[in-house]
């Protein structure tokens, strides 16, 4: 296998240059040259206007996938409450079952779960199948990989897909690993290929600067976890299915649990104190930077985020200066958050924060210096004090006016 | 006396922060060409040399420990090895071979398990929790399950070790956990675990004169098929630059203004 630039038609036009984030690329005498830094990520075949470079001497998938069949759905839960990203996935894996002409399966580990299946059906599934035993109880990532394997072994689905949480993030990739096929990370959109009918995988990469789209080669099942708020729910089915209506489209699946040893004491779980905060689970996120000047200023933002209806996020410079939690961080090494509205208040925008919330939905920042970057993403910037605004804001919301 | 190796998962990534877009074009433009170690990864290092610390100053263990660190990338990527000896580290070794490019979590995380295979008695594996580029925290529990092992990812915390068992913490996304489990194992950390060094003179004299061995697929002994993007389940087909970046729209006059127009937003966009 390599990657060969066609000498005759490159121009040394350097786009491709430009474009490679591994210095792969050094243009000789007005030709482009490949190097050993070269990841064959792509990109320079991308963006080539002459066409001129291609990766060859790569093994066509040849094998035949035909006993693959239907998308299945992680369905995750904790404590018997199911992570909405499973209803998120659903609602996505209906759409690809629809276009692939295919069932969509829900697989539901877990224990003494039989409150929780009407809702699952007014996503559109065909099917759900359940374990129920206890040893799922402490959510062990070895013994549902053992679970899952084995579920994927006897009812070949062609797509598999689970919630990027943080619990799926290391199930999954075991999964992976044992089945021996391709997974990706973290996926924004899913598709369909019209001609091929494979799953098209898109997911940012270089802390959202760059997205890909990946396919699974030769391996089935097409693997991929999705972060949480990406997709929308959409039920298909108005009101919650009654109980009686989805009896007949729910399977138990009786595993031979006797040889799932786990590899794991769990000896003490805490929550995290205060809010019990997953900064994923909420659709409005209140951030606060350096600009909040100190601790105390964040029972401002919190205020706000109660009024909301959120949960209060903040810039590393905030977490590393004690003011919050490390679990409030948004950024490259803190949460990936995608929320309906984030509001940045003292929050210059550096790169590592934009990494973890360009993706939101709105981006509203508050912030007094005009020039700060927070302004290059956002919807709605406003230049000023956050402690002369927010508390107006506040204000305003409380008692329901905004005449002034 | 028998040595425990710790084994220090690290990669060379592009520094994020040089990527810019050109708006006309709508494509990336890099800034200089520097790259850097990982950021997570340093603090797979840095916890990697504290163990050591730690593991040969309790009597009870009072073992040697040597910290190795791995690193599969392009011939280049040497420096980032140098540069983790002078933090600690005691030795590193370069998988490196033209065949290796390409690859997936799958096909990297094969080739750092034949590596690590070559060494006996490790006890421990430690990644960082994700990487820039790649950024998809499969390597670690793809090669834990290569190897049988346990792992945890997102430790904050190891409360206890010795040569055949640890007592971690762990932040899962609303929680902690803590686990006892048996070594070997693999962990993956983030910046909650502890704040990495600066180098030590003695460590950066040893770092410029170390020999750091080269190791191919042939030395691996992996075939070509199981290894780069030929041995790789996934496979990019398209790289491409998200939406154009949008117009802000400021709100501007008083604070009272801006604050009642913002409520407004607010309320077109069906918070409240
Ligand atoms: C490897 C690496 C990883 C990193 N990961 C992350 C990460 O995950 N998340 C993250 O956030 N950062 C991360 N950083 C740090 C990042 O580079 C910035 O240092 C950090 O985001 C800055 O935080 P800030 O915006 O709160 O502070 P500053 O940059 O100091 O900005 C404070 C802002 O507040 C404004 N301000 C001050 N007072 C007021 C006021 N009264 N009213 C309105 N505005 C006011 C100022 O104008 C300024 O723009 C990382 C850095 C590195 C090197
Ligand atoms: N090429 C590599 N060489 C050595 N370690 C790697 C490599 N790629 C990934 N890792 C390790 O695996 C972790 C997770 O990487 P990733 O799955 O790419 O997000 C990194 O933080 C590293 O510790």
């Amino acid at each position: 296998m390599e990657i060969r630039v066609d000498i005759s038609s490159c121009t040394g036009c350097s786009l491709c240059k430009n474009v490679c984030m591994y210095d792969a690329i050094e243009i000789k005498g007005k030709k482009a040259i490949i190097n050993e830094n070269c990841v064959f990520c792509g990109a320079c075949i991308d963006i080539c206007k002459f066409k001129s470079i291609e990766i060859t001497g790569l093994s066509e998938a040849h094998k035949d996938f035909l006993q693959y069949k239907g998308v299945m759905v992680f369905i995750e839960q904790q404590s018997g409450s199911i992570a909405d990203v499973s209803y998120e996935l659903l609602s996505e894996g209906r759409k690809l079952a629809d276009s692939l002409g295919c069932q969509l399966y829900g697989i539901l580990p877990g224990h003494d779960l039989s409150l929780s299946y009407p809702e699952i059906f007014s996503y559109g599934t065909d099917r759900l199948y359940v374990i129920d035993n206890e040893i799922f109880e402490n959510n062990l990532d070895d013994i549902y990989a053992k679970a899952l394997v084995q579920v994927i072994h006897k009812y070949k689905p062609d797509i598999f897909l689970a919630g990027a949480t943080g619990f799926g993030r290391t199930l999954i990739p075991k999964v992976a690993a044992i089945i021996k096929t391709g997974l990706t990370a973290d996926c924004t959109a899913l598709a369909i290929d019209p001609e091929k009918k494979i799953l098209l995988q898109t997911r940012p990469t270089f802390g959202g600067n760059v997205l890909a789209t990946i396919i699974t080669r030769n391996s089935r099942p097409q693997m991929a976890t999705v972060r949480p708020h990406v997709m929308e729910k959409r039920p298909v089915v108005e009101g919650k299915p009654s109980k009686e209506g989805v009896d007949g489209k729910v399977e138990y699946i009786e595993l031979d649990v006797s040889n799932f040893k786990t590899k794991y004491k769990l000896i003490s779980t805490e929550k995290e104190t205060g809010q019990s905060i997953n900064l994923t689970d909420y659709d409005v996120i209140v951030s606060g930077g350096r600009g909040m000047g100190g601790p105390d200023n964040f029972s401002l933002l919190k205020e706000l985020a109660d009024a909301l209806g959120g949960v209060v996020g903040a810039s590393r410079a905030a977490v590393d200066s004690n003011w919050i939690s490390y679990p409030h961080q948004v950024g490259q090494t803190g949460k990936t958050v995608n929320p309906k509205i984030y509001i940045a208040c003292g929050i210059s925008g550096a790169i590592q924060h934009l990494a973890g919330m360009q993706t939101s939905d709105i981006i509203i920042a508050i912030n007094k210096d005009p020039d700060a970057t927070i302004f290059k993403v956002a919807n709605y910037g406003i230049i000023g004090d956050l402690f002369d605004i927010i508390p107006k804001l506040i204000k305003r919301i409380k008692s329901g006016k905004n005449v002034l | 006396m028998i040595k425990i190796k710790i084994i220090v998962c690290i990669k060379q990534v592009p520094g994020t922060t040089e990527i810019k877009i050109n708006p006309e074009t709508n494509t990336l433009i890099r800034e200089g060409v520097e790259t850097v170690i990982n950021p997570f990864d340093t603090y797979a290092i840095e916890e990697g040399v504290r163990l050591k610390e730690r593991l040969m100053a309790n009597p009870e263990t009072g073992q040697e420990v040597e910290v190795i660190a791995v690193t599969m990338g392009p011939q280049q990527s040497e420096s980032i090895l140098r540069e983790a000896i002078s933090l600690g580290v005691d030795r590193a070794v370069l998988l490196s071979d033209r065949a290796f490019a390409g690859a997936d979590t799958w096909a990297t995380a094969l080739t750092l398990q034949n590596a690590i295979k070559k060494f006996d008695d490790w006890r421990l594996i430690i990644l960082g929790k994700q990487t820039l580029d790649g950024d998809t925290g499969q390597v670690g529990p793809e090669l834990a399950q290569m190897f049988n092992i346990p792992f945890v990812g997102y430790a904050s915390n190891i409360i206890e070790i010795n040569r055949s068992r640890m007592i971690i913490k762990r932040l899962m996304d609303d929680r902690y956990e803590t686990f006892e489990v048996k070594l070997p194992a693999a962990i993956s950390v983030g910046k909650e675990i502890n704040i990495p060094r600066v180098p030590s003179l003695r460590g950066k004299l040893k770092a410029k004169n170390e020999q750091i061995p080269v190791w191919n697929k042939d030395e691996l002994g992996l075939d070509d098929e199981k290894i780069g993007l030929s041995g790789s389940f996934t496979q990019v087909v398209k790289i491409f630059i998200p939406k154009a970046v949008y117009e802000v729209k400021m709100i501007t006059g008083s604070p009272d203004e801006q604050a009642a127009e913002l409520y407004g937003k607010l309320k077109e966009l069906n918070t409240l």
